[in-house]
């Protein structure tokens, strides 16, 4: 054969499973073959299809950052079939991977910025690439500034690391969860994430937002972050559409004639604005 | 371009030479009042008489269900078995219309967009397609309004034309040279002929310049939603398209062994783009018409470079309730107040 | 035909419906039309050409939500909207129905109770051709019958036009598109599209009107509506014609007989 199976994954041994929230996993996948790992690299933003042989695929974005080698890392919510068999892998198994795929967050462009991180449940995973990454090269950065939200308490994911951040100096971590979700010893915010920004009241000078959650919550986010002046073009997001190629022929994902397999996840908001509302 | 000639009993005797050699033939066989492109074990199986098959040709190159590697599971491990190509056995299709072959140039752009798909590519390596002019149509063909025509050569290897008692042979492809050449004392000298007075005459039913003003700028038209009222969302107008190329990739299992398999989807199934939480970006009928037009006629050309339909018809005519495409077209080409 | 026209036209003069069901003429037959004014009622017709089901579009929500519904229908429409009322799916207080007979007379229903009058009453249309198919079929020996549907069944490409076109296959996930278990094999093969319609079939016991619609509505030309019409006849015979009692497959009484249990 001349060229390459794109659908044939790599085959990856689960080398470490973190139970993060109820139903909420991330997965420490290492290449099997030496030869794969040279060769492969990603870039913050990007994501993968994920294999469970015997049961199929599904699409995440990679949760690791670029920056740490030698492995890639992928947190899910038990939902669907793939997912539930994927939740079932024990350290060790083998599990498929396809990728990178999609495009990525700009952050080259982002030297010398304030970079100011929004995210809602879930939707933490694809932004704690780009954060780690961020981190990972601090000097390229002025102040960070990450506000996360969940449900509940028992909901937030990666505990250790936003222990982590709180304690780094040089980020300020706001933890919210909705009302109702707190516990007696919560020491962080109570309120959705649009109304705690509007509270943290950042400052859109030299700021770049990136926001990542469920569509409700970028819905409510993106007026108050006009509000407080942030331009569209200092924002940004990653969409999320059914995907079964991840590399534009299936046909599911797109949104008007951008494929966010192709052109996303990453977009703008200014690109966003542009697009019909089809995600 | 090379033209030859050759007789309706020399013709007869090539595909059989053809065929005697191993080749695969797919040719229009009738049954009952259908006629669809089948695997042919001699020539007398094939029928000339249809407008148009049921189904495209594209299951050539775009099986049905396509298996795309296979896997083994021992305990935690698993070995993977490459897509096999090897297995592809070289096919001729015979006996497909001119607005079929331009169709593989649309698949081919979906499939090879950015990254090269190997099961499509290996098909179509190995295929040779020798079109028929059409010299008649019905009142579903519009090959004529989107730049076709019933003899055109683009698309096809080789291109017959009936003229009276034999067919004009044109030879457009190296591939079809191949076909030829090895049966060259079977074809003689193109006699000097008007290949146009022997085609059908397909009506044009829009103008594409009008289509192409309107629709890229119309997504919040009301016009999707009254002429998919009666659309019943089912596929048979994407699983005839010659150029519908939508898939789904799913998962034959059994025990420790499996395949991962791609099959044909259609986006006017309402599941087609449901997200795991439930949340629908195409929750109504009229948006998953309204993807099906601007696909083909606005993303495709904006993105690929090539327009999704060659005018064949099929859709019009597989419909159970006569979602007929030119008809909207022309009813689109014909819209006011759209930002031009 | 005039009459209907002008039986539309005053549905929509006394402000009794928001849409009409019914057809208009089309490409080479008449296909199903949507009338939302009295003028629009001038585009209605009904003839022996018309196919398909319209009680097909009763469950369709972004049509007729919330919408005072008219609707032409044919004897097996008739049949279809009753059974649709036995499962809970239509208001009545939102529903004309206009029968359409076979000499082109019409029918005004006054609710449900009429209509249920009217069949117990009515003759069905002849399905002289499918039963003489049906007499074919069963006079072949058990190995050729499956010859004959494996052969058949081997065409499926799985459009689902068969449900699409069906007035009871209004389940917004279907059995085939469920996955945890995967009952039925999504993809093309022989053995995945008998699981198929072997399933759709089965979910129809009783509640199929015999309409043949899924038959008429595949592109492939299968004749995939002998199944369902065996199947009435089937139900027909061991269990009466249909009732209020409910559904042969999803009803279950005491007194059932047991005698498959071994």
């Amino acid at each position: 054969m001349t060229e390459k199976n794109i659908y044939l994954p790599y085959l990856m041994t689960v080398e470490k499973i973190t139970q993060e929230a109820p139903g909420v996993k991330t997965l420490r996948l290492k290449f099997k073959d030496e030869e794969d790992e040279k060769n492969f690299s990603f870039k913050a933003g990007q994501f993968a299809e994920y294999s469970a042989f015997g049961e199929g695929e599904c699409t995440f974005c990679i949760a690791s950052s670029p920056t740490r080698k030698g492995y890639v890392e992928c947190t899910f919510r038990e939902a669907g079939r793939v997912t539930s068999a994927l939740a079932k892998l024990e350290e060790g198994d083998t599990m498929g991977f396809r990728g990178p795929y999609g495009n990525t967050f700009p952050i080259d462009e982002w030297k010398g910025k304030n970079l100011l991180f929004i995210a809602g449940g879930i939707a933490l995973p694809p932004m704690r690439c780009v954060i780690w990454n961020a981190l990972d090269t601090r000097e390229n950065f002025k102040d960070i500034s990450i506000l996360y939200g969940a449900k509940s308490v028992a909901d937030l994911v990666y505990k250790h690391e936003l222990k982590e951040w709180d304690e780094m100096p040089d980020v300020k971590l706001v933890t919210t969860v909705d009302p109702g979700g707190e516990t007696p010893d919560w020491k962080g915010e109570v309120g959705f994430v649009p109304s705690v920004l509007e509270k943290m009241n950042p400052s859109p000078e030299n700021t770049i937002a990136i926001v990542c959650g469920p569509p409700v919550m970028i819905k409510f986010t993106f007026p108050v972050l006009e509000k407080l002046g942030f331009k569209s073009e200092n924002i940004y997001t990653t969409l999320e559409n059914r995907m079964k190629c991840g590399v534009g022929k299936c046909g599911r994902c797109n949104v008007g004639n951008k494929y966010v397999c192709k052109d996303g996840p990453v977009f703008s908001k200014v690109e966003l604005e542009s697009l019909p509302a089809e995600y | 371009m090379e033209r030859k000639y050759i007789s309706q009993d020399s013709l007869k005797t090539w595909l059989s030479k053809l065929n005697d050699e191993g080749k695969h033939i797919y040719a229009p066989v009738a049954k009952g009042d259908k006629t669809d492109f089948k695997h042919i074990k001699s020539v007398g199986e094939i029928s000339m008489e249809h407008i148009q098959t049921t189904q495209s040709a594209k299951a050539i190159a775009f099986p049905r269900t396509e298996k795309l590697f296979s896997y083994t599971k021992n305990k935690g491990d698993v070995s993977l078995q490459d897509y096999d190509s090897s297995v592809i056995p070289e096919t001729v299709v015979f006996g497909l219309h001119p607005c079929d072959a331009a169709g593989f140039r649309p698949l081919s752009n979906i499939f090879n967009w950015g990254t090269p798909d190997t099961p499509f590519n290996e098909r179509m390596k190995r295929t040779t397609l020798i079109a028929l002019s059409c010299s008649q149509c019905d009142e579903a063909c519009f090959c004529t309004s989107v730049n076709g025509s019933p003899g055109n050569t683009e698309g096809s290897d080789i291109l017959l034309t009936k003229i009276k008692d034999g067919y004009l042979v044109e030879v457009v492809t190296d591939k079809g040279k191949e076909l030829v050449s090895k049966y060259e004392n079977l074809f003689d000298a193109a006699p000097e002929v008007n290949k146009e007075e022997f085609l059908a005459n397909v009506p044009q039913k829009f103008g594409l310049e009008e289509l192409q003003q309107r629709i890229s700028n119309m997504f919040e038209s009301e016009v999707w939603k009254q002429q998919s009222a009666r659309c019943l969302g089912c596929g048979a107008c994407a699983f005839v398209c010659p150029t519908c190329a939508c898939f789904d990739i799913q998962e034959d299992n059994k025990g420790s062994k499996g395949s991962r398999l791609r099959c044909w989807d259609s986006c006017g199934f309402s599941l087609f783009t449901v997200h795991t939480s439930g949340h629908n970006p195409r929750e109504v009928q009229s948006q998953r018409w309204r993807q099906r037009l601007l696909h083909k006629f606005s993303y495709m050309p904006e993105r690929l470079s090539v327009r999704g339909c060659t005018g064949c018809g099929r859709c019009s005519r597989a419909c159970p309730v006569d979602m007929n495409i030119a008809e909207h077209l022309s009813s689109i080409s014909k819209l006011e107040n759209v930002e031009k | 035909m005039a009459e209907l026209n002008s039986k539309v036209k005053e549905l929509f003069e006394k402000d009794l419906i928001d849409i009409f069901i019914g057809y208009e003429e089309g490409t080479r037959n008449p296909r199903p039309y949507f009338a939302y004014s009295a003028q629009d009622a001038d585009n209605l017709v009904f003839n022996d050409k018309c196919q398909g089901n319209l009680a097909v579009y009763l469950t369709r929500k972004d049509l007729v939500g919330g919408k005072r519904v008219g609707i032409s229908a044919s004897y097996f429409a008739l049949k279809s909207i009753s059974q649709l009322f036995d499962e809970n799916q239509l208001k009545e207080d939102l529903l004309i129905v206009l029968g359409m007979k076979e000499d082109g007379s019409i029918l005004e229903f006054k609710g449900l109770d009429e209509i249920r009058t009217y069949l117990s009453e009515a003759k069905a249309p002849s399905k002289q051709k499918d039963d003489e198919l049906l007499k074919e079929l069963s006079e072949m020996s058990q190995a050729e019958r499956w010859q004959f549907w494996s052969d058949e069944l081997s065409k499926c490409f799985k459009c689902y036009a068969c449900r699409a076109a069906c007035p009871m296959c209004y389940c917004t996930k279907c059995i085939i598109e469920v996955n945890r278990p995967q009952w039925i094999q999504p993809w093309i093969s022989t053995q995945g599209n008998m699981e198929w319609q072997i399933n759709r079939v089965m979910h129809m016991a009783g509640r199929c009107s015999d309409c043949g619609s899924c038959g008429a509505a595949c592109p492939i030309g299968i004749p995939i509506h002998l199944l369902t019409h065996m199947m009435t006849k089937t139900v027909a015979a061991n269990f009466g014609e249909s009732n209020e009692q409910g559904n042969v497959l999803s009803t279950f009484k005491p007194d059932d007989k047991e005698n498959f249990i071994l």
